[in-house]
């Protein structure tokens, strides 16, 4: 048995800024879900299903706001499943949804994440004090900022390469409407100069904290036959999940992320991703991800990551571009981001990403993690459907 | 739609009003060994681990964390959670089975009520706008809808009481009830619900093994097939529909294939003894089915893991012999709001 080929013909997503005062939580959601609708001339009559996603629901205060949301997304008298499998959400919401059509349960999904952050505060709702278990200190920084500091000591990178990815990052969110910082004045000596939040992690090297939703409309060949403009066609697509914390684990290079890229690889018969891949949308929240995930998607030799960064490699006119929207450094709306990273990705192989588009794009990576660096969601989009 | 799976084993705690001694994960371990013990597997043959859970239960964010390690995720796992019942849990790792990419899941769910008040901390499932400020808990709103049913002379008190004591002594023989025997009907909550019409607070978590085609052969003596299964949402204002009827149970149902032959036995996710008389209805059971042989929702509630339970005890009827076509029915939301709908059966004996 043979799957169905996974097509994404909508991409739709909101303005993402700091507080979205004007809309409720479900006008953001219809917002982004109307735009992927436009995007491929549909409308939600033609949507099968609803598969969506967001990060802990505390972030709102509504307990499985699906229920809610059920109305704003036009689910009513359709299935509607909700995801959350912490900050790789997005990206596993919208594997979810892709593999109802691969399955031919469905042929056209609707699938979208979303976060109104403005509704509380994420840093201390990501601290809430368990007894008998290691906090996560001041909010996701606190967690990630020794993971950095011992690839800095491991791989000897020099203590400027995560300013560059900021800069990078930044500047390349000028060219994305959507991207929630449009810093004009960004220099890298602004990065370099800002206050230390987390050390090493300085203020500019972290990500903002957004609202914003993004959806996308998944079909199957015969959706993607009756699309009006170019789909993006899915090749591989995996999650992996690991411990948070136990002896022996690898919190600089999960194994889970090494193993979900390999399953990715495979499916698409990428044999050397450094090659084969043109561009990648990864999930760097705190500026030297970048390098390390790199090296954790086999873009780069370990300890070997930084020197792509620093050679210029990644910038959006180098040879392997990462971070092409901005990324989550430029906007973080959580349980958007994963999906936000998966939608550029189809953007680029459609050719619709703009200003930011990446000349000759055909085989886009977008990646997705979250808790403690232990949940990955990724997928491998190409041009053209896959031929397996 | 052309692969054949099944469930193949079932486990759950004893569900208890309070388990204060045990974490979420310490309540779910037991559970997980007994089901991969039931089958011979270990969690390293598990092709897909899907789980439901809910944060607000458990009073912290990404608590589903932990409760991974108590899988026992290494070497990492191909692993998904939703923030729903584990039926949905159940639906999205049938779906993946559905694609090809494995031939064994792990589905597990669980939740803890005892903590809080879950009659409160579910006002926090509504619209937050309009009628989360205003606090209807889930007991007033099922209430509500016990109302409008007698309003339309579909039930009275004496039925709707009748159903609770006929849950309660088929639980008699579930030693995993919390609620079993003769029960008193006890005073309004809140009109015209007694205690007797609603489901016990307590604590518990379920586990089940799907595998696909000669797997499940291999696994499972008689698999219980899954024949259909289907959910479907309703609008979320309890204003804008008829309480007293369940269309998305009839249409998960028709999808689901639940009317193309009679089952002989149904599992009903009724938290309240008025919910069963609007299901009944919707799926067209009559005297004939046997309904809620485990005792159901009104012997034993563990929110999240109640709708994967019903699944489960019909799994576990056609694992016995007890039954050779069952309908299990899975809920979420404010009356009935959305609706999971499964066909199982047995090979012919």
């Amino acid at each position: 048995m043979s799957k169905e080929p996974v097509a994404v013909i909508g991409v739709g997503q909101t303005k993402h800024v700091a507080a979205r005062r004007d809309v409720s939580i479900a006008g953001l959601v219809r917002e982004a879900a109307r735009r992927a609708l436009d995007d491929a001339e549909l409308t939600w009559a033609d949507i099968d299903a609803v598969v969506i996603g967001k990060a802990p629901d505390f972030f709102e205060g509504v307990m499985m706001p699906e229920l809610y949301l059920a109305d704003a997304l036009g689910a009513v008298g359709k299935p509607m499943m909700r995801v959350h499998t912490a900050g790789s959400v997005g990206g596993s919401t919208a594997l979810v949804a892709a593999s109802l059509v691969a399955a031919r349960v469905h042929g056209t999904v609707l699938t979208l994440a979303f976060e109104k952050q403005s509704e509380s505060n994420a840093m201390w709702g990501l601290s809430l004090p368990i007894p008998f278990q290691q906090p996560l200190l001041a909010g996701a920084g606190g967690f990630f900022a020794p993971h950095v500091r011992a690839y800095m000591r491991r791989s000897g990178a020099p203590d400027t390469v995560g300013s560059l990815v900021a800069y990078k990052n930044r500047r390349n969110a000028l060219k994305n409407p959507y991207a929630h910082l449009h810093e004009h004045d960004i220099t890298l000596e602004k990065v370099q100069a800002s206050p230390m939040l987390w050390d090493p992690i300085r203020y500019s090297e972290t990500c903002p904290s957004s609202d914003g939703a993004c959806a996308m409309i998944l079909t199957d060949r015969a959706g993607a036959a009756r699309a009006p403009r170019p789909a993006a066609w899915m090749h591989g697509g995996a999650m992996r999940s690991e411990p948070t914390l136990f002896a022996g684990k690898d919190c600089v290079s999960p194994l889970a992320g090494r193993d979900c890229a390999a399953d990715v690889y495979r499916q698409a018969g990428i044999a050397d991703p450094r090659r084969d891949i043109d561009a990648v949308e990864m999930y760097v929240p705190f500026s030297w991800y970048e390098p390390m995930w790199l090296e954790n998607l086999g873009f780069a030799a370990e300890g070997e990551g930084w020197k792509l960064t620093e050679s210029g490699v990644t910038e959006l006119d180098g040879d392997l571009p990462v971070d092409m929207s901005g990324g989550v450094l430029s906007t973080n709306p959580i349980g958007a981001s994963g999906m936000i990273r998966f939608a550029e990705a189809a953007l680029q192989v459609r050719g619709l990403a703009g200003e930011h588009q990446v000349d000759g794009a055909r085989r886009v990576l977008g990646h997705a993690y979250g808790g403690g660096s232990q949940f990955f969601a990724m997928w491998l989009v190409g041009a053209e459907p896959p031929t397996s | 739609m052309n692969r054949e799976i099944a469930v193949v084993a079932f486990a759950q705690t004893d569900h208890r009003r309070t388990s204060d001694e045990y974490s979420e994960v310490e309540m779910l371990m037991p559970v997980l060994h007994e089901v991969l013990a039931r089958t011979g597997l270990k969690t390293a043959d598990i092709g897909f681990t899907c789980s439901g859970s809910s944060d607000y239960l458990a009073g912290r964010a990404f608590s589903f964390t932990l409760a991974l390690d108590g899988v026992g995720a290494w070497p990492p796992i191909s692993e998904s959670h939703v923030e729903m019942d584990g039926a949905w849990a159940l639906y999205e790792a049938w779906v993946k089975l559905q694609t090809g990419d494995a031939d064994t899941a792990l589905v597990y769910s669980y939740g803890k009520s005892s903590p809080g008040s879950v009659r409160d901390v579910l006002t926090r499932q509504l619209d937050p706008y309009y009628v989360a400020p205003l606090w209807p808990d889930s007991i007033a709103l099922a209430a509500l809808q016990a109302q409008a049913l007698i309003d339309a002379g579909r039930t009275d008190e004496p039925a709707l009481a009748a159903v609770g004591a006929r849950s309660r002594a088929d639980a008699e023989t579930n030693p995993h009830a919390q609620l079993r025997g003769s029960i008193p009907q006890g005073e309004y909550l809140v009109r015209p619900l007694r205690t007797g019409d609603c489901p016990p607070i307590g604590d518990g978590a379920a586990a089940v093994i799907l595998a696909a085609g000669e797997r499940a052969r291999d696994l499972c003596e008689r698999p219980a097939w899954i024949r259909g299964i289907d959910h479907r949402i309703e609008a979320h204002g309890i204003g804008v529909r008829d309480l007293t009827d369940s269309p998305s149970t009839r249409l998960a149902a028709e999808r689901a294939g639940a009317f193309e032959r009679p089952v002989d036995t149904a599992e009903l996710h009724a938290s309240f003894s008025s919910q069963e008389v609007v299901l009944r209805e919707a799926l067209r059971l009559d005297e004939g089915v046997r309904v809620n042989p485990s005792g159901g929702a009104l012997a034993a509630n563990p929110v999240m893991a109640a709708g994967l339970i019903r699944i489960g005890e019909a799994a576990a009827r056609i694992h016995r012999g007890e039954s050779d076509r069952a309908l299990a029915h899975a809920t979420s939301g404010p009356c009935l709001q959305q609706n999971l709908v499964a066909v199982l059966e047995g090979d012919p004996r």
